[in-house]
């Protein structure tokens, strides 16, 4: 599936939530079953510091795809990192470069993407988009 | 003595336009106090009324609106020292807020200190009470010391008293503890520090809102604290300093209104308190300053202690009732702040969940890093009360507090 297509499922299955209490649990148990990171990868190089949960990234390239795991102190955060894990692993570096997260306000989760957060989310999608740039210059 | 003060809180919340408004559709519940206080519309009132009356640049001006702003600020700076007990007017020095009277008088030792010297802080500190005192010592060479706490959050006055030396020139401590609300024994550290002829500062910047402090009998050196904790409008504080440790200091920083004259060759400072306010002032700040403690003051600081305990008490026996539930900082004098968490769920999950019902509470280290190492803990949730909160208010924080531990667990 392109990150596109994935993006207008999260959108399909989002819209079934009525309350924000579903679309809050959903993201808790998302949370709980994210793969987690591998043990070696949860160190001071992947990390991304936010003020108030710590997030970490690693990176992969296989078959010209990049695959990310992650993982956070905070399940809710958790939950979004596994949202954003999905849209963006096992994805050609270019299309990772070139892909927008504007699908976060569809699903009501604008709040968690902003700047001012401080959770490490906005930094984690930098670093999505850094790993594939270098990831896409090593393929040029 | 017990009092018995009621306080018509129902009469007092139609003062904060603010406790109106809904969050997420629900009502909002305001309980991040600690971090900054609501302001009541007789303070909203005295802002509208500057800028729409008589907004203008003071201590300069020959014409009518110079004059009244400059009496209007200078009558908030008498309001002050009253009600701090200052012994003069000018001991009394409009800054931004407490960060920078901490910085100013950091700045100020910067030129008396040397590397024989040695200052304490207090483990209880905020990162505002402390990255100054480090940046102090850097510049000076002087040793920084710190005052331990034990698990209840309260300092271990015994370790003190080994600190003290006669090399000892400054001690900072909070009033109140902002991450646990412990109040400090500072009657009993000011007159140790005095001692061995050490300085004393006070960060009152969690006090202000709870405790009247008398700065003369409490003979601190230094008291500062922040508008916006007291009702008033952020961007506006205060340092007092006792006139000799002020007329010593240096200015922290250059530029008009703090000057006597000026030339090329030489510039002679103004005197107090204007040496340490260059440039235009936050003139309608400092006016509503002034009416932030006459709001306060018409409410009564007993009253209002005793009314925040009563919320305190109850509001901890609740707590202590959710399983998992544990809460840092147990001080037996304390301030109606509450730091907890639930078995091993994250602050941030807590407080997003109580964000979606309308509950704004702090979570995280509060800017007090050592506390949070010193119980291994990555950060901590934060309910503070003030006298506008309601018993009813912490009834819904304790239900949505249940449905945010049941949705996360």
């Amino acid at each position: 599936m392109t990150i596109e297509e994935i993006q207008n499922e999260i959108i399909d299955e989002f819209s079934m939530f009525d309350d924000w209490e579903e679309r809050y649990q959903y993201m808790i148990d998302l949370g709980k079953t994210l793969p987690l990171i591998d043990e070696q990868y949860k160190t001071d190089d992947h990390i991304i510091k936010g003020c108030q949960s710590k997030v970490w990234v690693h990176a992969e390239m296989n078959n010209d795809k990049v695959e990310f795991t992650a993982d956070s102190d905070a399940i809710i955060t958790k939950g979004i990192i596994a949202i954003l894990i999905r849209v963006f692993s096992n994805q050609h570096p270019k299309d990772i470069i070139e892909a927008n997260t504007d699908f976060i306000d569809e699903i009501g989760l604008k709040e968690h993407l902003s700047p001012t957060r401080a959770n490490g989310l906005v930094s984690m999608i930098k670093q999505l988009k850094m790993y594939a740039i270098a990831y896409q210059t090593q393929l040029n | 003595m017990e009092l018995d003060i009621m306080l018509d809180i129902q009469k007092i919340r139609k003062d904060f336009p603010i406790l109106n408004r809904t969050v997420n559709g629900k009502p909002l519940i305001y309980f991040d106090n600690a971090a900054t206080s609501q302001t009541p519309q007789q303070v909203i009132d005295v802002i509208v009324d500057y800028y729409s009356n008589y907004n203008a640049n003071i201590h300069r001006g020959v014409h009518a609106l110079s004059q009244e702003a400059t009496d209007a600020y200078e009558q908030a700076r008498i309001k002050i020292q009253k009600h701090f007990n200052a012994a003069k007017a000018y001991e009394i020095i409009f800054t931004s807020g407490t960060t920078h009277g901490i910085n100013l008088v950091a700045n100020g030792f910067s030129s008396i200190l040397t590397k024989e010297d040695e200052i304490i802080v207090s483990a209880l500190e905020h990162h505002s009470n402390i990255v100054p005192w480090q940046m102090l010592c850097e510049q000076t060479g002087a040793t920084l010391k710190v005052i331990p706490m034990d698990t209840n959050g309260e300092l271990v006055l015994s370790e003190f008293d080994k600190l003290l030396n006669q090399n000892t020139k400054l001690v900072f401590v909070n009033h109140i503890s902002n991450a646990l609300g412990t109040i400090n024994p500072i009657e009993t550290i000011i007159e140790k520090a005095h001692k061995v002829g050490a300085a004393v500062l006070v960060d009152g910047a969690q006090s202000c809102p709870h405790i009247k402090p008398d700065v003369q009998e409490l003979d601190v050196d230094f008291y500062v604290c922040s508008a916006h904790k007291i009702c008033g409008p952020t961007g506006i504080g205060m340092l007092y300093g006792k006139e000799e440790w002020l007329k010593m200091l240096p200015p922290y920083q250059g530029g008009g209104e703090m000057i006597a004259e000026v030339s090329f060759e030489k510039t002679t400072y103004a005197d107090l308190p204007h040496k340490f306010e260059a440039g235009t002032p936050n003139v309608c700040g400092g006016i509503a300053f002034g009416a932030a403690i006459d709001y306060m003051n018409a409410i009564g600081f007993d009253a209002i202690a005793q009314y925040e305990h009563e919320l305190l008490v109850y509001a901890t026996k609740q707590l202590q009732n959710i399983e998992g539930l544990t809460i840092y900082g147990t001080a037996n004098n304390k301030t109606s702040v509450i730091s907890f968490n639930v078995g091993n769920i994250h602050p941030y999950d807590i407080g997003t969940i109580l964000d979606k019902m309308g509950i704004a509470v702090r979570t995280g280290h509060h800017c007090a890093q050592p506390i949070m190492d010193f119980y291994k803990i990555p950060g901590t949730i934060r309910a503070s009360f003030m006298f506008y909160n309601t018993k009813e208010e912490i009834d819904t924080f304790i239900t949505a507090l249940k449905k945010a531990v049941m949705m996360l667990s």
